[in-house]
């Protein structure tokens, strides 16, 4: 069969998105890890309706509710990342703008995730 | 050489996104997409909300809780309780799809109303928790 490919190409095997299939796997065991974590932080809002500061604060203090909830939002934020490079790659195919969005997009998520964790922390020590 | 470089002619397009009928199943597609972006910008009001619990007594917190009782404020908490459900059910599809099981035009055009259904009750079930009293039960 004719193709263009190099068969440094071919044996590498990662296809015109240079990473293979990393982007999709790992999209999936976000998803996966999300079944769970979703469900616990739906639980612990709607325990939380209505009450005053000291609830949260106390809740998260307790190390296990603290490291739930850091991996809630480091989950999300690593699945958004992958969602949203998605959306950008369908509709955005000017390379500039694309590059540019993705580093925007990239940005504000790694600076709300480094926001939350850090609220995280501050909760548990205070 | 080309010294007058021709436009090429304009060639015919395949009918595209809005010249069909929309099936259910399109409809959960871009719902699938609609809502991971929204609730990507869940994520700054979860984000915001953990400030000002770090923050403590008078640290924000209460702003936070006023806004949050607006009407607006409501219905975007709300917004984003649905996108979650409706995104989770939607999420476990797709990893069923990966899996290779639910391709059945049928299955998938009864499972799409299905998740639209699920998820609406579901976030209605949430809000009316809270709005009889049943919620805050961690406090």
């Amino acid at each position: 069969m004719t193709t263009a490919q190099t068969p440094l190409h071919k044996v590498q095997g990662m296809g015109s998105s240079h990473s293979g299939t990393s982007h999709f796997w790992r999209e999936r065991v976000t998803a996966l890890a999300l079944i769970p974590l979703s469900m616990w932080f739906l639980y612990v809002m709607l325990g939380m309706v209505g009450a005053s500061v000291v609830t949260p604060a106390q809740f998260f203090q307790h190390p296990w509710n603290g490291a739930l909830m850091a991996a809630f939002i480091s989950f999300s934020l690593y699945h958004a990342s992958l969602g949203l490079q998605v959306v950008i790659d369908d509709y955005v195919h000017t390379a500039g703008t694309k590059i540019f969005s993705l580093l925007a997009i990239r940005g504000a998520l790694l600076a709300c995730w480094i926001i939350s964790i850090f609220a995280i922390l501050r909760i548990t020590v205070s | 050489m080309a010294d007058n470089p021709q436009r090429p002619p304009a060639r015919p397009l395949s009918p595209h996104m809005t010249i069909y009928r929309w099936p259910v199943t399109m409809m959960t597609s871009i719902t699938h997409r609609f809502t991971g972006v929204g609730l990507s910008v869940g994520a700054v009001v979860l984000a915001w909300w953990l400030v000002c619990v770090s923050n403590g007594l008078d640290g924000g917190y209460g702003t936070f809780m006023a806004f949050a009782a607006t009407p607006v404020g409501e219905l975007i908490l709300f917004g984003l309780t649905w996108a979650l459900i409706y995104h989770f059910f939607n999420g476990i599809r797709h990893l069923a799809w990966d899996l290779g099981y639910g391709f059945d035009k049928r299955l998938a055009e009864r499972n799409s109303v299905t998740i639209f259904a699920l998820s609406v009750i579901g976030a209605i079930a949430v809000f009316a928790t809270a709005w009889t009293g049943h919620g805050g039960y961690l406090q």
